[in-house]
């Protein structure tokens, strides 16, 4: 059986104790809200674009020390970075949480950092749902640019 | 006499299992209850030995067939003191008698303007479908606010009622424990010239229930969660009101004939039972019941206050301020679900620490939301006690609480 340890690795604690980034931004920041209907953890991420660029990122709400930490390490992960290298690393971190659905090649080159240390997640399936919360609430943050 | 839990839980298979060479601890079954193996063998034997159609064939084992359902229908008539067995209708589960009931009385009765009195602890499936009636009818939606402690709050109950044409409500709160008084709130609903639709989910596996010395108009509830098998709910209702009902889903089963140019519908109960039922679940619910009357409800509710006297002042004397129990303190006015906030601990994490120790909790916003925004929580754990729980199964969900301060 999967112990606890493989789920609440100290750098996931640090984070859901310590959330790096939080908090919103207003327009012209683009944002969104998700919400874990299971649960009921809610989430918003606000997002800065310049030039194609995530200039800022910050994450608001509630919910559990896997939802939290991993929007906190996700927001660590993306800013200063280009918008299309952003969604290269989403698209990677949802392959760790064995949820990439799209049929593209995955850059495997792509180095996740701290946020493997959320691979235990997909020992506990009900839980990547909490992992993977703040992710897709960034894609929809991401997409409401074009319109 | 009281109950005889040790012998109890020798009669449900599932509580003997060990994960981990631990025992399991189940605390979820308000959620869904566990099944004794007098359900599992009556299940079983009809699948081995007589499994054939009802209502439709002469041969023998067809005849067998539909005694063993129209059996269960007598024993649920009896079980709740229903005046007549064809009053008692099966369909999928209890959410589904709610929405057959909302819409076909609903849509035969209610017109854009009118009045349903609804309270702020219920259940999303006493929600949901007069939220889809207020689109389609544009009714009008009241609300029976809440104390403090989690009881309805009553104060204002005459006025709200004022000119409302049904007060839908929970018999039992399966967020806070928070037993109602069915019989006073379906009194009040008749004095205004109301119906009363009572949700009787969490009650009914708890605790004798009379439909007639409750006065309502129709009750429902769920087969699972009275140690029948999922797959099965029941909406009783007055004889008269559920006649002028028109039908809800249309097909086999529910008519008398059926012409180019349209359909005549069954008698009851079948008018309301399209297409072939749950035959070998609601074989299970009938020898549920049957179990449930010998062990006598009376009993079990007397069990389960004893457990919640131990499982409050327990909890308290171990953890004070540092655990909340929502709704009521007083034992007799709850049934033994506690939805509990815990050091600050989310609920998601708490219940996944839980697991370590194989008590099985619910975390989540439990199909409750409107309630859980007054709560002010997103989520809650939930631990949910039944007659086969003991008060050591209390102490070792208070030691898994306990291991949950060494991770956060
Ligand atoms: C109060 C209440 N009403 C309705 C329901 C819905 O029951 P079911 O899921 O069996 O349809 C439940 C079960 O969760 C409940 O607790």
């Amino acid at each position: 059986m999967a112990g606890l340890e493989d789920l609440y690795r100290e750098i996931i604690l640090d984070h859901y104790r310590t959330p790096r980034n939080r908090g919103e931004l207003d327009p012209p920041a683009l944002s969104a809200d998700g919400h874990n209907p299971l649960c009921g953890d809610e989430i918003r991420i606000s997002v800065a674009v310049q030039d194609g660029v995530v200039t800022d990122v910050r994450f608001s709400g509630s919910g559990c020390s896997i939802s939290q930490s991993s929007a906190s390490m996700m927001t660590s992960a993306i800013k200063g970075k280009p918008v299309e290298q952003v969604k290269s690393i989403v698209r990677r971190f949802k392959q760790m949480m064995t949820i990439d659905e799209e049929d593209t090649e995955i850059d495997e080159s792509i180095n996740l950092g701290d946020l493997e240390a959320l691979q235990g997640v997909v020992k506990f399936p009900v839980r990547i749902k909490c992992a993977t919360l703040g992710w897709n609430t960034l894609l929809d943050a991401l997409a409401t640019e074009q319109k | 006499m009281s109950l005889d839990v040790t012998s109890i839980r020798n009669d449900f298979p599932v509580l003997k299992r060990q994960i981990n060479g631990k025992p399991l601890v189940y605390l979820d079954s308000a959620n869904t209850s566990q099944k004794p193996q007098v359900v599992i063998d009556a299940m079983t034997n009809f699948m081995s030995n007589g499994y054939a159609p009802i209502n439709r064939s002469a041969y023998q084992m067809a005849a067998e067939a539909t005694d063993l359902y129209e059996g269960a229908r007598s024993a649920l008539a009896k079980f709740i003191n229903a005046p007549k067995a064809h009053e008692v209708i099966f369909t999928k589960n209890a959410t589904e008698s709610l929405n057959l009931l909302i819409m076909s009385w609903g849509r035969a009765n209610l017109k854009a303007g009118d009045s349903v009195l609804l309270t702020h602890m219920e259940h999303h499936a006493n929600i949901v479908p007069w939220h889809m009636l207020v689109a389609e009818r544009g009714i009008q939606l009241r609300w029976v606010p809440l104390t403090n402690d989690g009881q309805l709050d009553l104060t204002q109950l005459d006025t709200l009622l004022d000119g409302v044409k049904v007060f839908s409500f929970t018999s039992m709160s399966n967020v806070l424990g928070t037993i109602n008084p069915v019989q006073r709130l379906c009194a009040a609903a008749h004095k205004a010239g109301a119906l009363a639709f009572v949700d009787g989910c969490q009650s009914v596996p708890h605790q004798p229930t009379d439909v007639q010395a409750w006065d309502a108009d129709f009750v429902v509830f769920s087969s699972h969660k009275m140690c029948g098998p999922s797959g099965v709910g029941i909406l009783w209702g007055r004889e008269a009101l559920l006649e002028a009902m028109p039908p809800f889903l249309g097909g086999g089963n529910m008519i008398s004939d059926v012409r180019l140019d349209g359909f005549t519908t069954a008698e009851l109960p079948a008018k309301f039972e399209a297409g072939t039922p749950p035959i070998t679940d609601v074989i299970g619910l009938g020898a549920a019941v049957g179990y449930l009357e010998k062990l006598g409800m009376a009993q079990v509710r007397k069990h389960e206050i004893e457990l919640s006297t131990y499982v409050l002042n327990m909890l308290k004397d171990r953890f004070g301020d540092e655990i909340t129990i929502h709704g009521p303190a007083n034992p007799e006015l709850r049934g033994a679900t506690f939805s509990f906030a815990f050091r600050d601990i989310h609920p998601h994490d708490l219940s996944q620490v839980l697991d370590q120790q194989n008590v099985c909790v619910r975390a989540g916003h439990h199909c409750a939301k409107p309630l859980m925004r007054i709560l002010g929580a997103n989520a809650t754990a939930r631990a949910s006690f039944y007659f086969y729980n003991t008060m050591s199964e209390a102490d070792a969900l208070a030691d898994a609480l306990d291991s949950a301060s060494d991770i956060f």
